[in-house]
């Protein structure tokens, strides 16, 4: 199997001292034309971003305040004329924000608490504990990688509805969410080649003393794998609170009072009066931006490995 | 314990060297098993959920299933499927989506990094901006621009109007023409959505450019836009070249974007319908007799496809790693 094809995680912070040299060299910014070039782009790229990125979170955040007709006349206004906090109230009451915040935070944690346990340790026998065979199920595991999990929805729906020899079905419990966010080739893949860079005398020296794998993975493998234990959590986070068809199909198919933020948020636009919709959507929005202000660092500079997840 | 018995008998006996042979064999046998004990867990996940459902796919896709009863059905499921009309406007439309996706999502990142990558303030700033919206939740941010694309009270044909520009349906067009506003409004939602993941990649490649090499180009008098040409983008090939694999991955397999901004993903006269959404309906929107078999065939066409990119992708990766 050829090595995954993914940078390194860089450092979050450069370093200091001389900057790099990029398309325009210093000097010629330096010279009083390009001084005011540069502040006119500058000024230019930090007002257009705001504008297009900030922008329509000004719309998400400020027309859920809005009354419900105010929120579908023409022209749009800008400001609202009158401010209806109340809408944030009866939108949260109407669509059931509590449930839904609820049910994608128990199925974000278990996914994460299953992950956390199996690909980790999935991770450290492939890497330090080299069973037979291990090299094949790695490759297996790395060629799901290709497969996109969209195009199995179908015969991965049928078989959490009946799993085999086992004969459970699994539609409906927040199991269906967890288990199959196990199958993550890709966090495997960032937590061995973690565990790869940790030096073997580490592991020597523990077994000497006596300590079985799980306390060497506990003792001495864990607590320097920080940061890409923060990545990987991250990451399992982020993908189970963003996925919309997987529990669109196996928890809000069985019974709509189990789904996540945003199969019920789809659900209720139909029926809502749209400030409460945007209400609705600000709200499901609050907990990843802080989350992303956070987490900010690492999230950014786990991204370079991250996104390349296709 | 047995490297101390080691050390005291530097020359062991044939007997002493089979038993600490046997003992070897049975720590390596106990290793095995506390290995395969780790691994245990991730792997029966995988497969449950992952290498047994895509060869039940395979499999699905020959079948068909009638009153409960599954017979082998040959290519049948895969001759209906290429019979329906819908499969091909699927198709199309995926195919619109991908190639729009890759004008707008592909180069508008990549220039939006080069500029970043110029400017010596508010950098941290500008990065958090454009990968916020990767990370709020897809209904938040679709809902929103289904709010904007409104044909009557929407802020983007407010804004038109303003500029006397001729307004427009967005994503309620019922034009089929390529490209069709309908799909044009889905790739501008999903580019704001998504571009910020590009973005930071390009931009990470755009710091591995040695710097010399735009001294050299200055000494020979390159220009802004040689420089672009003849350095940063034959320095930034393989990324270029990964990210293209990948985003022809990630948009053929639109589902979400259109699903939410037409409710139900079909838009007017089935012009933003994509192949996920076809198997989608196939399988579980049909009204009463879900079809396995054909979204068994339709899933199989699509991941024939996409493996076609994702080894192109393993294959682009190989190479560097082979110098």
């Amino acid at each position: 199997m050829a090595t995954l094809p993914i940078a390194r995680p860089r450092r979050a912070r450069a370093q200091p001292g001389p900057r790099p040299r990029t398309l325009v060299s210093s000097s010629q910014l330096n010279l009083p034309r390009g001084k005011i070039i540069y502040r006119i782009v500058l000024t230019l790229v930090v007002v257009i971003f705001t504008l297009v990125f900030i922008g329509p979170l000004y719309f998400l955040f400020s027309d859920g305040l809005k009354s419900t007709t105010e929120a579908v006349q023409v022209p749009p206004t800008l400001i609202p004329a009158h401010l209806h906090p109340s809408t944030y109230v009866s939108a949260w009451n109407r669509v059931g924000l509590g449930r839904l915040l609820f049910n994608t935070l128990y199925y974000a944690f278990g996914a994460l608490f299953f992950q956390l346990i199996f690909d980790v340790t999935a991770a450290y026998s492939l890497s330090k504990l080299r069973p037979a065979g291990g090299k094949l199920i790695f490759a297996l595991m790395l060629a799901t990688l290709m497969i996109p999990s969209t195009v199995l929805l179908v015969p991965q729906y049928i078989t959490v509805a009946n799993l085999p020899i086992l004969h459970l079905n699994l539609i409906g419990s927040p199991a269906a969410i967890w288990l199959p966010s196990v199958a993550n080739a890709f966090n495997i893949f960032l937590l061995k080649r973690f565990f790869d860079s940790v030096p073997q005398e580490l592991l020597h020296a523990a077994a000497i003393d006596g300590a079985s794998p799980l306390r060497t993975l506990r003792s001495v493998v864990l607590p320097i794998s920080r940061p890409i234990l923060a990545v990987v959590s991250i990451f399992a986070l982020v993908a189970v609170w963003k996925d919309f068809l997987w529990p669109l199909l196996v928890e809000y198919g069985y019974n709509p009072s189990r789904e996540t933020l945003n199969v019920g948020i789809f659900e209720a636009a139909n029926t809502t009066p749209q400030n409460l919709v945007l209400a609705a959507s600000a709200m499901a929005a609050v907990p990843t931006v802080i989350f992303f202000l956070v987490f900010q660092r690492n999230i950014l500079s786990g991204l370079t490995a991250g996104s390349l997840k296709g | 314990m047995v490297a101390i018995a080691r050390k005291a008998d530097p020359d062991p006996g044939p007997h002493l060297a089979r038993s600490r042979a046997a003992a070897s064999l049975g720590r390596k046998a106990r290793r095995n098993v506390s290995a395969h004990g780790f691994l245990i867990g991730a792997v029966l996940c995988f497969l449950f959920f992952s290498w047994y459902p895509m060869c039940r796919e395979v499999i699905m896709s020959f079948q068909k299933t009638q009153l409960g009863v599954t017979s082998w059905a040959g290519w049948a499921n895969y001759i209906r499927i290429f019979h329906d009309p819908t499969f091909w406007v699927a198709w199309r439309n995926t195919l619109e989506f991908t190639v729009l996706a890759l004008i707008v999502g592909y180069a508008v990142p990549f220039f939006v990094a080069i500029l970043l990558n110029e400017l010596r303030h508010a950098k941290g700033y500008l990065r958090c901006l454009v990968y916020l919206p990767v990370m709020l939740p897809p209904t938040s941010a679709l809902l929103l621009f289904a709010y904007f694309y409104d044909p009557s009270y929407g802020l983007f044909n407010d804004i038109l109007h303003t500029l006397h520009l001729p307004t427009s349906q967005w994503v309620q067009s019922p034009g089929t023409t390529i490209p069709s506003m309908a799909m044009i409004s889905v790739v501008i939602a999903a580019t704001w959505m998504n571009m910020g993941g590009a973005t930071l990649i390009y931009l990470a490649a755009l710091q591995n450019i040695p710097g010399e090499l735009y001294e050299a180009a200055e000494l020979d008098g390159a220009g802004l836009v040689k420089k672009i040409r003849h350095i940063t983008i034959p320095q930034t090939r393989l990324i270029l070249s990964m990210l293209l694999m990948l985003q022809i991955v990630a948009t053929m397999q639109m589902f979400v974007e259109a699903f939410i901004l037409t409710n139900g993903g079909a838009g007017v006269n089935d012009n933003t319908l994509s192949v996920v959404n076809l198997i989608y309906t196939y399988a579980f929107a049909l009204s009463g007799a879900s079809n396995y078999d054909s979204a068994s065939a339709l899933g199989v066409v699509l991941m024939l496809v996409l493996a076609v990119f994702s080894g192109t992708y393993l294959w682009l990766t190989r190479d560097r790693d082979h110098g």
